[in-house]
């Protein structure tokens, strides 16, 4: 966005974390990761536990799910992270709280907020970004936003100064793209294949002529993601893109480390972030 | 309330809003998709050809136009206002569905797609969709809630044998609004060859829309009909309101006749303040889900809540966006009945006209039950009988402890 679109909106100057990371990221000649999970799963202490590790074990930037009972996007190991955390009692209020426990405990590491509309507009949507913003939320990303209904939340997020991280997709063609583009801010994440979250594996190739394309189109960063599971897919994502996201396996690790009873482990939250620090050596390695 | 508009018939705009209702609350990987539908539906609309083969079929296949029939018994046994039933229930399928499934799926054809997919609750828009599909000859894959799925076996093996595959949906709750995540989670994987077929006036734009165009024949031909039997207008209109499909096809051709006073009926379940009900704008409030703003049952968190009724069909937590906003312009009264208002009017029908209603248009007749003899002889009083009974015997059966 110019400065005098940014001036007209009357922006509320951003965060600054966002854009400051990745230009660290370039200085060191390599990709980030960008890790997923959803806040409070599964278990709200748990999930403290895991997410103020997360910058020591390696993440990047960090998304945090605010779970939803209708998650269309998303496949089976989100959408069962979601209904865990949303059992345990997880709030929009309560994923805010984690936000700051973790800006608490982080004061530069990127935290983007990761969801649906709904539970936003019921809070309302004023009083979601002044909170989301003292809480030090740097960025949204909301699912069933597309550009046709920026009034809603994108513009009063950009007033706000929080950056509007809008996805593109492999459907969004060259026609399409600038209107998506058009009031994304912080980086755009790019959908690398069709279909719902964690359903398929990422393959390299389409996803490189996928990057090429959009840098022609834009000066952001790009984060590429669905389908990345290893530290060796993370390395080759970052070959082409700015940053690789995991999240669908993530979240799997924490399923994977609940006892017969659905309670998590003693050992959750280190074998979650082991797993991160393995998939952040991925990123450490490329280029 | 802001001043009314000219006409309640212009909606939505361009952006598929009608005031601050519907809307394309979808993902990016949807919106491509939403917008080709949106463009080929503008298309055909606009063929003379396209609104040939839909009369077509309504005549031929469907077995339209559906009588428009005088109720004397209802009328004498309550003692009040003269009852008229639209006999959609007698429609190919025994269901209004149908009307949209032949819109949507000729249009599908156009647009060159092989595979149908659809969300079904009770399971008449599944059948619809599967017919449809087996007379043309197109793949068709049915979502279902797994606690559908087993309440509703006998569409299951319909669907069946018409050659449709059922996918009972395990996620969330496993109830048709589940089904209906699954079925957009089916489409953004298969953008390609995919047409989704949704079942009410509720979604991204343009389903409210084109959905409410292809159920409208309902309400043209209620006009035509009526001003034949009774010489003018009906004084009021009722219909059931789950997704609201079979109402918006009743009322939007009237919308503008203003001495018709127009009703939906939402299904109480078992008392709204028993928090047990599926009545989205007596206990809801609005929200964003499936594509569209409009009332929807949620919690404090905006998460969203279960609904229920004894009637599969009405079970959804939200409704079609313009019927919230015919809510909130007053144009429209929308009331509730409860499960047990439905089963005494599911008998009532039963016995004084020989017709077996399905449990959803019973909530209407429990309505029209309830105000029928409060109002004059020549009050004229139009129901929309949307679907017969069959499908329910089962549950009816259950509710009065008979083992089939």
């Amino acid at each position: 966005m110019s400065a005098d679109a940014a001036a007209a909106l009357e922006l509320a100057p951003d965060s600054g974390r966002i854009a400051k990371r990745f230009a660290q990221l370039k200085a060191e000649g390599r990709g980030g990761l960008v890790t997923f999970l959803t806040a409070g799963d599964p278990d709200y202490e748990t999930s403290l536990e895991i997410v103020t590790g997360l910058p020591a074990a390696g993440a990047d930037l960090i998304e945090l799910g605010m779970p939803f009972t209708d998650p269309m996007a998303d496949g089976p190991a989100i959408q069962a992270a979601g209904l865990r955390a949303l059992n345990a009692g997880q709030t929009l209020p309560k994923t805010l709280t984690l936000a700051r426990a973790l800006r608490d405990a982080d004061a530069d590491a990127p935290i983007v907020l990761m969801g649906y509309y709904n539970p936003i507009y019921s809070y309302g949507v004023e009083r979601f970004l002044t909170d989301a913003r003292e809480a030090g939320v740097d960025g949204l990303i909301i699912v069933d936003l597309p550009p046709e209904e920026d009034a809603e939340l994108c513009l009063p997020a950009m007033r706000a100064g929080l950056n509007f991280i809008r996805l593109a997709t492999p459907t969004t063609d060259d026609k399409r793209l600038p209107k998506v583009l058009a009031n994304s801010s912080g980086f755009v994440y790019y959908v690398s294949i069709l279909g719902i979250t964690g359903t398929k594996e990422i393959q390299d190739a389409p996803v490189r002529a996928a990057v090429e394309r959009l840098k022609r189109h834009t000066e952001l960063p790009i984060a590429v993601g669905f389908g990345i599971k290893t530290a060796d897919q993370v390395a080759a994502i970052c070959e082409s893109a700015d940053a690789a996201v995991v999240g669908s396996a993530i979240v799997s690790k924490i399923a994977e480390a609940l006892d017969e009873t659905g309670a998590p482990r003693p050992d959750l939250a280190r074998r979650v972030l082991d797993y991160v620090a393995e998939l952040a050596a991925g990123a450490r390695r490329s280029r | 309330m802001s001043e009314l508009p000219n006409s309640f018939r212009t909606g939505p705009d361009e952006g598929g809003h009608f005031g601050i209702f519907g809307g394309r609350f979808v993902a990016e990987t949807l919106m491509p998709l939403v917008l080709e539908v949106e463009a080929a539906y503008e298309a055909a609309k606009a063929d003379p050809a396209y609104r040939d083969e839909i009369d077509y079929y309504a005549k031929h296949y469907v077995g339209r136009p559906s009588p428009l029939y005088f109720a004397s018994r209802l009328t004498e046994h309550l003692g009040g206002a003269k009852i008229y039933l639209k006999r959609d229930e007698l429609n190919h399928t025994g269901s209004h569905k149908i009307n949209n499934v032949m819109g949507q799926i000729l249009l599908a054809r156009r647009m060159g797609k092989s595979k149908i997919i659809a969300e079904t609750g009770a399971g008449q828009h599944g059948v619809a969709t599967a017919t449809a599909c087996a007379l043309f000859g197109l793949e068709c894959k049915v979502f279902m809630g797994a606690l559908d799925v087993e309440r509703q076996a006998p569409n299951v093996f319909r669907m069946k044998l018409l050659g449709a595959e059922v996918v009972p949906v395990t996620s969330g709750r496993s109830t048709l609004k589940d089904a209906m995540n699954e079925a957009l989670r089916d489409w953004v994987a298969n953008v390609e060859d995919t047409f989704y077929c949704i079942g009410t006036v509720a979604g991204p734009h343009p389903y409210p829309q084109m959905v409410r165009d292809f159920q409208s024949v309902i309400g043209r031909e209620a006009k035509q009909q009526m001003l034949e039997a009774e010489g003018r207008l009906p004084d009021a209109l009722v219909a059931c309101i789950g997704g609201g499909s079979n109402a918006m096809g009743l009322f939007h051709p009237f919308l503008d006749d203003k001495e018709v006073r127009i009703i939906g009926v939402e299904a109480a379940g078992e008392g709204i303040e028993s928090g047990h009900h599926a009545a989205s704008l007596s206990g809801g409030r609005p929200g964003v889900l499936h594509g569209n703003r409009t009332y929807l049952l949620q919690d404090d968190d905006g998460q969203i809540l279960e609904a229920h009724s004894i009637s599969a069909g009405l079970d959804y937590p939200g409704i079609g966006p313009e019927h919230s906003w015919l809510k909130e312009t007053g144009r429209v009264e929308y009331v509730s009945a409860t499960d047990a208002d439905a089963l005494e009017a599911f008998q009532l029908c039963s016995r004084k006209e020989g017709i077996i209603p399905a449990l959803e248009p019973s909530h209407a007749l429990a309505h029209v039950m309830k105000i029928a003899p409060t109002l004059p002889k020549d009050h004229i009083l139009c129901m929309n009988m949307c679907g017969r009974g069959d499908k329910d015997v089962h549950t009816v059966a259950g509710h009065f402890g008979v083992d089939l």
